[in-house]
């Protein structure tokens, strides 16, 4: 599903991320920890197709990028830190904009507004929204089209407890062996992280300073990371 | 430092029925609804662009200390004011786009990526129908001595071939410059030398149809003028289409 060998992005001198390598399979969820700057943002949208690699082999859903972005975009879909929505346009209209660029009919949009439990205020334009009701219209976004690949930065920000349970059945592990969800999320919060963890990567400084399956990491060795 | 997940995946790698991507003609309707939506809900390009014509009409009018104006003269009145009402609509083209994260949203849809080209270009285009027809009127009335009336349809003509020009190569300046800091000093640095091919071209082509002279003896705008807007539009619709993409990528 995604497959890595030592990955160099750059902005400018700076080298966001530096020889980074790893292999998820599909239906697996890749949690990546590290402090402000660590890379792990510019991780995500390397994977997204949004930024180029300046070195290094970078393979997702089986197409080789950048090449092949062309391929991988419409089968990821992404949750950053800024909604990707624009603010005088109500839940509605921006879902609808969304289901038209991705070929998506328009009755998936009602879906997923009632999945967040927004129906009843799809029609306020979204700068009168609160930031949780901001992040659960960003969600419903990125998974309107049923995308292979989430790849998610910070999910839980802005959500209080109930929203959180609200969107798990959409970005959460999934239970459907038929419907594999591979998913890759970055976090500050070691205990809800390694929750959802198969795979674990610590990135300091855009280095990987830990990679390991969940089962052999101790939460010290991610506090540690922030140190 | 290097990991393979051992684990074995939670399901196989099947694809999952996939919608199939827009064409161009719906990603573009798309874009320019949400375009024209947008601009709708904020106002911040076309009433700007209109009050900005209508002011400096209304400058002239003092600072020229003269109660009408004809020929080259209001034909360069006219194509300036018009140029620089038009940048302020070139300036603020990408902005909610880069500001609220609709370049990304764009680029991770599986669709041509000249639909934006052709959807922004189509929205200003649309931007400056709209600043014209508030400021061809203004200008008529503050400034202009012959009456428009009989001339207007070949002034039509004129504002259309020069409004295909400056949207297409306003499009392409816009998404150059706002990636950048100083976006709202750049576009018009980098568009302005390009427009000025434009702004000759159409004030030669309308100078003959704001003449004080009879009806009859006024003749269309002069066919060469007509053309050279019409081939500048035809290069820079291609250049913008072939360079486009590049612009919008990392």
């Amino acid at each position: 599903m995604i497959q890595l060998e030592g990955l160099v992005r750059r902005y400018g001198e700076r080298e966001a991320l530096n020889d980074v390598s790893l292999s998820l399979s599909t239906g697996q969820t890749l949690v990546v920890f590290g402090p402000n700057g660590a890379g792990k943002t510019t991780l995500l949208r390397v994977l997204a197709t949004l930024l180029r690699p300046h070195a290094g082999a970078v393979t997702v859903l089986g197409r080789r990028l950048p090449q092949d972005a062309w391929a991988v975009r419409g089968r990821v879909g992404l949750l950053g830190h800024e909604p990707l929505l624009y603010r005088e346009l109500t839940a509605r209209e921006n879902l609808r904009f969304h289901a038209r660029l991705h070929g998506v009919r328009e009755d998936r949009v009602e879906e997923v507004l009632a999945a967040v439990r927004l129906v009843d205020r799809a029609e306020e334009s979204l700068k009168t929204l609160s930031r949780g009701m901001v992040q659960r219209v960003a969600i419903a976004r990125a998974v309107l089209h049923d995308p292979e690949l989430l790849l998610l930065d910070e999910p839980w920000a802005n959500l209080d407890p109930a929203a959180r349970d609200l969107v798990e059945p959409l970005i959460g592990a999934g239970t459907d062996p038929a419907r594999p969800r591979t998913r890759v999320i970055s976090s500050h919060d070691p205990g809800g992280g390694l929750s959802e963890a198969d795979l674990v990567l610590g990135l300091r400084d855009g280095r990987p300073a830990l990679l390991r399956e969940v089962a052999d990491v101790d939460p010290g060795e991610i506090a540690e990371l922030y140190r | 430092m290097s990991a393979v997940s051992e684990r074995p995946p939670a399901g196989s790698d099947t694809r999952r029925p996939r919608a199939s991507p827009p064409g161009i003609a719906a990603t573009v309707g798309a874009l320019l609804r949400k375009e024209l939506l947008v601009e709708l809900r904020t106002l911040e390009s076309v009433p700007g662009m209109s009050l900005f014509a209508v002011t400096t009409f209304v400058v002239f009018h003092f600072a020229l200390n003269q109660n009408t104006v004809s020929g080259d003269e209001a034909a360069g009145i006219l194509w300036v004011t018009l140029l620089f009402a038009a940048m302020l609509g070139v300036n603020r083209l990408f902005v909610a786009d880069q500001d609220q994260g609709g370049f990304d949203a764009f680029l991770l849809a599986p669709v041509d990526r000249s639909a934006m080209l052709l959807a922004k270009a189509l929205a200003l285009f649309a931007y400056l129908a709209v600043l014209e027809l508030v400021a061809v009127p203004a200008f008529g009335l503050l400034l202009l001595a012959p009456p428009l009336g009989q001339t207007l349809p070949d002034l039509l003509l004129v504002l259309v071939l020069a409004d295909l020009g400056i949207a297409v190569i306003g499009t392409l300046v816009a998404a150059l410059a706002v990636q950048t800091r100083a976006r709202d000093l750049l576009g018009p640095l980098l568009a302005l030398p390009l427009l000025v091919p434009i702004v000759i071209g159409a004030a030669r082509a309308s100078s003959p149809l704001l003449v004080l002279a009879h009806p009859a003896e006024v003749g269309g705008p002069p066919i060469r003028w007509l053309a050279t807007l019409a081939l500048y539009d035809l290069v820079f619709g291609l250049i913008a289409y072939a360079v486009f993409d590049f612009l919008l990528e990392d």
